[in-house]
């Protein structure tokens, strides 16, 4: 059964504090005026060796009122719980506007802000998928598992050192607007993850091996054994990083990869994610996160892959990290394509860059990581189709004469026009005569985004297909981190360039 | 309450008294923020905010030894500060023995303004800068150029309580100005940065001139392959390299075995020449335009710090002396661990020993090689080496013979700074400097400009 939104959040006095800054809002003239409050609680705990190193338990709250007044946002914030306090946020919005319009008229620019149409959400609830809020779940509980499964590590041959971490979140949101919508939200996700490290004292080498399973939008069940297998991966972590240790280094050259979705999704992040975000391509970012090679001008037309890829942006999988009953500007969430038989054929949107191009609506994409923060045109889960009828991962190895299987994410870098991108991994298994013949060390794969997609000749089937996903991905000025899921199967990638790191490094 | 009660010293005073633990640290945090962001020559969001957040570490001293619970929250009423310590005591009880424990710091003397009002900042610091940077907008229209960036003005004020008797408290202005210029078809773009405390010492219009003068290098375009170039790093690209290796400074995981500093047969690489050149990394909490907090202040405890450290006063240290691996990062606890001197993280860095010698006089001094603008999107790809991989970003420059003779496409690199250190041939004059890629977490930094004989760029990057 679906939870309720928590009653304390229900409690405070959001209608109240929205009514008087919209009222403010509006009788000093913005043509559209919206009140967010938020509610936002992270905590960590973070064990070295199975001892506690660290924790943390912080709770953001507070409200924004964001004006579109004469043609310019303004935006301002205030933690003040009282009718007042709210008005006088809405007035420093409205001047915030006023300061901008000055600065755009010195500019010589005609440029204004106007908001794609969105259908009124009247008082709507929506609340994510999980079992146990992991905030009811005691301290020494969550404490105790993570060192009870540290411990378990610990005490296997070749591991010297264990990191563990736990990152949990609890979000409530409350939107209103001056058309009448009006939203109580509330998600929940966490984020488990073990380390083990090995170091060889006499060579000096050492190395790490850490769990695949991806952060999700679950409760404490997830740790408890829905939706992954933690047994099985704690007790495979210290032989596969015996096996990296004793393992060869990769000669450099080109090989077929079959990447696994635990290492596919971050590429898919990278070079898709971001690269179909549409005020990204119109170059709203272009001084910090960057801008796009898939540029507006090529919206269906840009080869983006093989007519094998087809890549979807949504906001409604469940247990998806980017998934939500409606975003931070009111718009429900959707479902729809980005890439359509390898052709570039969507982009994500917020409500001012849907007006600005000439789509009808926004498809949801706004997100604000905090109430201090302006909301932004964020990423949805972006997701890989599996092939209905596609191959299981050891089928799709068993089809590469020479090659590597890629699991686990690990170091990512990309530029700015989301071209060039060079990923490392778990772990690197040598493929020959479509067998896995052990371990490789010091790999990392580099290409061009449009030449990985093109490469690809197989997509696994739905037997393959996990929603991975990341907590941290960063964007905008000031900086926000949202959360995001990314769905995929394991996939084949032909002639991919692999680099060793040893030598990268000049040794 | 009472409006007086809204005091942060009154605040973190009630905080302590409500506590009933063996230990409690409290701090309160008071941040304002406003900034203003465009692009294509026009604003696009802006905003003014104000916050409070309360921060409680409470410590429970047991058979086992002693447990530290912390718990944070925005915008604390009254009602709230006794339930705030309650649920740090509890999450105290909740945890096992903290392996970093420690007597919490004592006999530091009281901050002269722990009982004045916060510092705040507002849109008025834009005042003089927001219509300057609208006449810049103007100017490069005019000049086929398109400006984008972002000016970002934070003030934190930290008033520091423990049960111990510390009273303490630390503003941090933060000011950070960026800005990028384009051509109108987006093929040229070049990038300056600014670290300001104050927005008094910023001009958007003598930074646009100089971003004119590189997008007029970038009209003649060399296409040059991957491989390794000599090359003229910017204060910046030094910056964002060594931030990175700062961060890779623990002395704990170096005494594991785990990071670059590490030693083969055990023991950390402390006293071992790191390059030939006469450089010094330093932090000091009193550089002059780059002050950071002169004691320790500490939200959560890490590998490398500690909540039982908070209000511990911090000086100048070296991390590297005169080309010699000098210190590593400790808390009071991995200190202990490693048998090194207590030298924990400060909110500064900066390179110096270098020649008294400006950018484009080494640029003169360059027969042939690659000038950088900056570096983004660093990340970890072999801790071993401390291999980091990235793109050049906003115009690669080619000088030949002394000159700037055109713009180069980007690249990815592969290097690591450690291994950087050890091939530089020369080193600029210090000045201080934004770093462009770390700026969002660390921004006060001040480095020389350096020359590699044989930077490793992996590969071309087509983006702009």
């Amino acid at each position: 059964m679906p939870h309720e939104v928590d009653q304390s959040f229900l409690a405070l006095p959001l209608r109240a504090l929205a009514d008087a800054a919209l009222a403010r809002a509006r009788a000093l003239g913005a043509e559209h005026a919206d009140f967010r409050f938020e509610r936002v609680r992270s905590a960590s705990w973070r064990l070295r060796d199975a001892k506690p190193s660290g924790s943390s338990d912080t709770t953001d709250l507070g409200y924004a009122v964001r004006v579109v007044h004469g043609g310019t946002w303004g935006f301002a914030s205030g933690v003040d719980l009282s009718m007042d306090a709210a008005a006088k946020v809405a007035s420093q919005a409205v001047a915030m506007a006023k300061l901008s319009a000055q600065v755009i008229k010195a500019a010589g620019s005609d440029e204004r802000v106007e908001l794609a149409g969105e259908p009124v959400h009247a008082d709507r609830t929506w609340v994510s998928s999980y079992e146990i809020d992991p905030f009811t779940v005691p301290d020494e509980e969550k404490a105790g598992l993570l060192a009870e499964w540290s411990a378990r590590l610990l005490a296997a041959n070749g591991v010297n050192h264990v990191d563990a971490s736990l990152l949990t979140v609890h979000e409530n949101k409350f939107y209103a607007d001056t058309a009448g919508t009006v939203t109580t939200q509330q998600r929940v996700r966490l984020h488990p993850q073990f380390t083990a490290v090995s170091v060889d004292e006499s060579s000096g080498e050492f190395d790490s091996m850490r769990t695949i399973a991806p952060p999700v939008g679950r409760g404490w069940e997830y740790l408890t054994g829905q939706g992954w297998d933690w047994d099985s991966e704690l007790e495979q972590i210290p032989e596969l990083l015996a096996e990296k240790m004793r393992a060869p280094s990769v000669e450099a050259g080109l090989y077929d990869l079959v990447v696994d979705p635990s290492n596919l999704w971050l590429t898919i992040h990278e070079s898709i994610g971001h690269a179909t975000e549409l005020d990204r391509a119109l170059g709203y970012e272009a001084a910090y996160a960057g801008t796009s090679f898939a540029t507006f001008d090529q919206l269906g037309k840009l080869r983006y892959g093989s007519e094998l890829m087809n890549v979807t942006g949504d906001r409604t999988a469940e247990h998806g990290l980017a998934t939500i009953g409606y975003d931070d500007e009111g718009v429900a969430g959707q479902s729809w394509d980005l890439v359509k038989d390898g052709t570039l054929v969507g982009y994500q949107l917020d409500r001012r860059i849907a007006k600005l191009t000439g789509f009808e609506r926004s498809n949801g994409c706004a997100y604000a990581d905090s109430p201090g923060h302006v909301p932004v045109q964020r990423m949805a889960n972006v997701s890989l189709r599996p092939d209905p009828g596609g191959l299981a991962t050891e089928d799709l190895i068993g089809g590469v004469d020479r090659g590597i299987y890629v699991v686990g994410d690990r170091s990512w870098s990309i530029d700015m026009q989301r071209y060039n991108f060079q990923f490392t991994g778990q772990r690197f298994f040598r493929i020959e005569n479509g067998r896995i013949i052990g371990q490789l060390r010091d790999v990392a794969y580099q290409a061009t985004t449009t030449d990985f997609w093109g490469s690809m000749a197989a997509v696994g089937g739905p037997q393959t297909y996990v929603l991975g996903g990341a907590f941290n991905c960063g964007k905008a000025q000031p900086g926000q981190v949202a959360a995001v899921s990314h769905g995929c199967p394991s996939a084949l990638f032909k002639g991919v360039n692999i680099l060793n790191t040893t030598q990268e490094a000049g040794r | 309450m009472s409006a007086r009660s809204n005091k942060p010293h009154e605040i973190v005073e009630r905080a302590l008294e409500l506590s009933r633990a063996d230990g409690c640290v409290v701090i309160a945090d008071e941040q304002s923020t406003a900034n203003l962001r465009w692009a294509g020559n026009a604003l696009t969001t802006n905003g003014v905010t104000r916050g409070r957040t309360l921060t409680v570490v409470a410590t429970v001293g047991g058979k086992q030894g002693t447990a530290s619970g912390v718990v944070s929250r925005a915008a604390v009423t009254a009602d709230e500060l006794e339930p705030l310590v309650r649920a740090a005591e509890a999450a105290a009880r909740g945890a096992g023995p903290a392996e970093d424990a420690q007597a919490l710091v004592a006999g530091v003397p009281e901050s002269p303004d722990f009982k004045d009002a916060p510092a705040e900042t507002s849109s008025a610091v834009f005042a003089d800068f927001a219509p300057a940077l609208g006449e810049a907008f103007a100017r490069a229209r005019a000049g086929g150029r398109e400006l984008y960036g972002f000016a970002n003005h934070e003030l934190v004020s930290s008033y520091v309580g423990t049960s111990t008797g510390l009273r303490l408290r630390h503003d941090q202005p933060n000011g950070t100005l960026e800005l990028n210029a384009k051509s109108p078809d987006r093929t040229r773009s070049a990038w300056a940065g600014r670290s300001t405390r104050d927005f008094k010492d910023v001009d958007p219009a003598a930074l646009d001139a100089e971003l004119a003068v590189r997008l007029g290098w970038a009209q003649r375009r060399i296409e040059l392959p991957a491989g390794r170039y000599e090359t003229l790093l910017p204060p910046t690209a030094v910056a964002d390299l060594l931030i990175y290796q700062m961060w890779s400074a623990s002395a704990r995981d170096a005494a594991e075995g785990r990071t670059v500093f590490s030693k083969p047969g055990g023991g950390t690489r402390i006293g071992e020449k790191l390059t030939e050149l006469p450089l010094t990394l330093r932090s000091d909490p009193n550089e002059p335009g780059l002050e950071a907090s002169p004691f320790l202040l500490a939200h959560s405890s890490g590998d490398d710090q500690s909540v039982f450290d908070n209000g511990l006063p911090l000086s100048a240290t070296e991390w590297i002396r005169e080309g010699e691996l000098n210190r590593l990062i400790t808390s009071r606890h991995t200190a202990g661990l490693t048998g090194l001197p207590v030298s924990p993280a400060i909110g500064n860095i900066v390179l110096d020993g270098g020649e008294d010698k400006s950018l484009e006089e080494m640029v003169a001094n360059t027969e042939r090689g690659l000038l950088l603008t900056c570096l983004w999107y660093i990340r970890e790809v072999d801790p071993a080496t401390l291999l980091l991989t990235g793109l050049t970003r906003d115009g690669v420059y080619l000088v030949e013979n002394g000159e700037v003779s055109g713009e180069v496409n980007n690249f990815r690199f592969n290097e690591s700074p450690v291994s950087l250190l050890g091939r530089a041939v020369e080193a600029g004059r210090t000045e201080k400097t934004l770093p462009r890629e770390w700026s969002d977490w660390f921004t006060r930094a001040a480095m020389p400009a350096l020359r590699v004989p044989d930077f490793n760029m992996s590969s071309v990057s087509q983006g702009v």
